[in-house]
């Protein structure tokens, strides 16, 4: 029993701090974290972007929330902390338009591009010979924004693709195309960029008939809903969307 | 019971509220009048027997191969056995997308064995079989520790004693040491099914994620949370059912 006694006098302990930090109220002294809710794919510009406000704003700091666009959208409903959302699709942003929480305009824009592994083993040259058989094709499932443009796509041009595998989201498509488990794979131009050597990308014209939007917005009611909307105003400035760019993204 | 202390009650009913709570809370939010529309859609049902069907296949994947293992660290004796034995349980603490890498450099289309297995023709790669092998990567060490342990615990006096009335090796493996293990062997053998079952990471990893081939329960759930999160609640209901069936069937058997 005694031995007992001092691990859970401890825990105790550090439950009250944990509680004691929760509490804390923020004064204007304290430096201000600008949380930025944002689709995975804008991790590379968003950074530098971040750096960029940053380095203008002193005692501010931002912190990034980077995942699926659904998921940051679901979370922000449900009460996170969000003071900026930049969601790859415009349907995930509707949702907090429709709950009065986001007055989005949109930024930047994305295609979609084949990416094979270095080398093009499969012999790839464009969208009709993704429907060959025997080829392990990966797509995005047609849940999740990447899956849906794939989709759109196949409609609009007539084809019937055949993907061995439908994957969560665009990294892990480009994942199985770099590990060469998959011949080819749809991904965003963004993606092919990011990939290096490790993953060679094929235009094809038919991208243009499902170009993805994206749309930003500060949060309606944030704690810092007016450092949100220079944090937007920065994102659509020459030198953001120059950024963007940089990282190929199309200006919308 | 008269002998423990009574505040012992207080972080105990603590404990059990902190794992009941979430259950019922995520309960609360099953919508009832769809779960029927929900739980029965073809890509449910699809999700749901493939799930069964590979880790009804895993958990005997683990017995086959798990048996010996767990007989071999709990009775025999050479240099490295505890490193082997530490080895072994690495999945248990493993990430399981660490697992789904490991594996994919392994039994990918370029991995060590893969390559070859792609030169014969077998390909694992998108196919029922990576999920089958992905679920027993991560299984396999809850049947080993609590097979070998229950070894230990069991000692050899019988097995010495079989052994001197002239039992073979085998005859003493098959007809006196599982014998008096099975109620562990049979709780080792849920545990893997139900470790198998809740694989998510090491089978979107590896696997890749397709209806009825690679899609099971836990990555269909994932991906309905994108676009219909009712859909998702109701699968983890249908999940969380799935797993108190079989841990009943499990106890009822084993205290049998």
């Amino acid at each position: 029993m005694r031995a007992l006694a001092r691990p859970l006098a401890a825990t105790a302990g550090l439950l009250l701090l944990a509680a004691g930090c929760g509490s804390g109220a923020d004064s204007g002294t304290e430096p201000v974290t600008l949380q930025v809710y944002a689709a995975a794919s804008l991790q590379e510009p968003f950074a530098e972007i971040g750096e960029e406000f940053e380095a203008a704003h002193e005692g501010v700091e931002v912190a990034f929330n980077l995942a699926g666009s659904s998921t940051l959208g679901q979370q922000i409903r449900q009460g996170a902390p969000a003071d900026v959302f930049a969601s790859a699709n415009p349907q995930n942003m509707d949702t907090l338009v429709g709950a009065d929480l986001a007055a989005p305009v949109d930024f930047t824009s994305n295609t979609l591009m084949i990416a094979v592994p270095p080398g093009n083993p499969a012999g790839i040259t464009d969208l009709a010979s993704l429907t060959r058989d025997g080829l392990n094709l990966v797509l995005c499932a047609p849940e999740v924004p990447c899956g849906a443009a794939a989709k759109t796509l196949e409609e609009s041009a007539g084809l019937t693709l055949a993907p061995v595998s439908e994957e969560q989201s665009v990294t892990d498509v480009l994942n199985k195309v770099t590990s060469g488990q998959a011949d080819a794979g749809l991904v965003y131009v963004t993606d092919i960029a990011r990939a290096g050597d490790a993953a060679e990308g094929i235009e094809f014209p038919e991208a243009q008939d499902a170009v993805n939007t994206y749309p930003i917005t500060p949060i309606r009611g944030a704690d810092h809903a007016g450092l949100g909307q220079e944090f937007v105003d920065l994102v659509l400035s020459e030198p953001g969307q120059q950024t963007l760019a940089d990282h190929g993204f199309v200006r919308p | 019971m008269s002998t423990l202390p009574r505040w012992v009650l207080l972080p105990a009913l603590l404990g059990a509220l902190f794992v009941l709570l979430p259950l019922t809370a995520m309960a609360s939010r099953v919508r009832w009048a769809n779960v029927g529309a929900l739980l029965t859609s073809e890509a449910s049902l699809s999700a749901l027997r493939l799930s069964v069907q590979t880790s009804a296949t895993s958990a005997l994947a683990c017995v086959l191969v798990g048996v010996p293992m767990s007989v071999l660290l709990a009775r025999a004796e050479f240099r490295g056995l505890s490193l082997l034995r530490s080895l072994v349980l690495l999945p248990l603490v493993l990430p399981p997308v660490v697992g789904g890498i490991a594996l994919l450099y392994t039994f990918g289309r370029q991995g060590l064995l893969g390559r070859h297995l792609e030169v014969l023709g077998l390909e694992i790669a998108f196919s029922t079989t990576a999920v089958v092998l992905a679920q027993t990567f991560v299984a396999l060490p809850f049947l080993v520790i609590s097979l070998e342990g229950a070894l230990r615990t069991a000692g050899t006096r019988y097995e010495v004693t079989a052994a001197s009335l002239g039992a073979g090796p085998s005859r003493v493996l098959l007809g006196v040491t599982l014998p008096l293990v099975l109620p562990s062997l049979l709780s080792g053998t849920v545990l893997a099914f139900a470790r198998a079952l809740g694989e998510f990471g090491a089978t979107i990893t590896f696997a890749g994620s397709l209806q009825g081939t690679t899609r099971t329960l836990p990555l269909e759930i994932y991906l309905q949370r994108e676009s219909d999160p009712e859909a998702a609640v109701a699968l983890s209901f249908l999940l969380m059912i799935v797993a108190v069936v079989v841990i009943a069937v499990a106890r009822r058997r084993v205290s049998a």
